[in-house]
């Protein structure tokens, strides 16, 4: 099952799960996406490799993507 | 400051070229590209302002001097001063990388057990045991191999001969645990490294000894096994791989 997590002051909430045979899993992660990037947080798609991607649009076949806050110089 | 990037804002291009990678590099047009030559470029600026700074106030002391000997405390508060300057520059650029710190600040205990495990799952295990010990994750990349903490981060050029400090932070970082801080910091990393070193403000550039005396004795390890992996030309796919977080 996949997963769309944010990270907050909890460590991480889950948003959404969902599978790829399960419309309504999906849809209800896309809207969750979309919602949270409305609100100004960035989705990183942690690969296996170790890389990351940054994505516009929920990769329905990732297995984890992160939201998060951006990023600033101190 | 020769590595100040922050400068007066030009008006933006009438239709500036969309840059891909990180989208908080995108907003800061007008900050030039990080590149391998850029980076050596203000490696030199620093070297030669160190060397500036030195002579300035070494100078002085020395025609004192040699005009009388007498002068002797003035010149040695012209050395001292030769000295001081070089080392509180490295001193700040060691202590803008803050290190992975217990819970507190408001936040839980539970709240940083969890913040702790993702982070611990998106680092290898060999930086997962460096993590724990020194409180910064290493992490492998082409531009250098990097140090993250929950504020700030350390880059050893390839080779482990220079160490560039670079001040940088997530937005609005109060409310977080502090592995989430990290966490923050080492996906952006992954995402765009040049675009990291652009949004991040380098802060000093030199010699791994100075930066070293200014690191916490729970630090410097970091910074040696840094330099070992720069020193062996580590690439960014020796780093560990992500292990599912299913069970969290």
């Amino acid at each position: 099952m996949a997963r769309l997590i944010r990270l907050d002051r909890t460590g991480h909430t889950t948003l959404a799960e969902w599978t790829a045979d399960d419309e309504s899993t999906r849809e209800a992660a896309v809207e969750a996406f979309r919602r949270e990037l409305d609100r100004g947080l960035l989705a990183s798609v942690p690969r296996a490799d170790g890389s990351a991607d940054m994505v516009r649009e929920l990769p329905l076949d990732a297995e984890l993507v992160v939201l998060r806050r951006p990023i600033a110089g101190g | 400051m020769p590595g100040a990037k922050a400068g007066a804002k030009p008006p933006p291009p009438p239709d500036p070229e969309p840059r891909p990678g990180l989208e908080e590099a995108a907003a800061l047009w007008w900050r030039p590209e990080v590149t391998a030559g850029e980076l050596a470029r203000q490696g030199r600026r620093w070297t030669v302002w160190t060397a500036w700074i030195a002579i300035v106030f070494s100078a002085p002391g020395v025609i004192l001097l040699l005009l009388s000997p007498l002068t002797l405390p003035v010149a040695l508060g012209c050395f001292a001063h030769a000295w001081l300057i070089p080392w509180l520059q490295a001193r700040r650029g060691a202590r803008a990388v803050v290190p992975l710190r217990d819970a507190g600040g408001g936040v839980d205990a539970e709240a940083s057990r969890v913040a702790l495990g993702l982070l611990g799952d998106l680092v290898g295990h060999a930086e997962r045991d460096l993590l724990a010990e020194t409180g910064l994750a290493l992490e492998r990349g082409l531009l250098g191999v990097w140090l993250v903490g929950e504020r700030g981060a350390l880059m050893v050029r390839p080779g482990g001969r220079r160490v560039d400090s670079w001040c940088v932070t997530v937005g609005e970082p109060e409310d977080l645990p502090p592995a989430d801080r990290i966490a923050h910091l080492l996906l952006a990393l992954r995402e765009d490294e040049p675009g990291f070193a652009k949004v991040a403000n380098l802060g000093f550039s030199g010699a791994p000894w100075r930066v070293r005396r200014g690191l916490s004795e729970r630090c410097r390890p970091a910074l040696a096994e840094a330099r070992r992996a720069a020193r062996a030309g580590a690439s960014p796919l020796s780093r560990g791989a992500l292990v599912p977080i299913d069970e969290l």
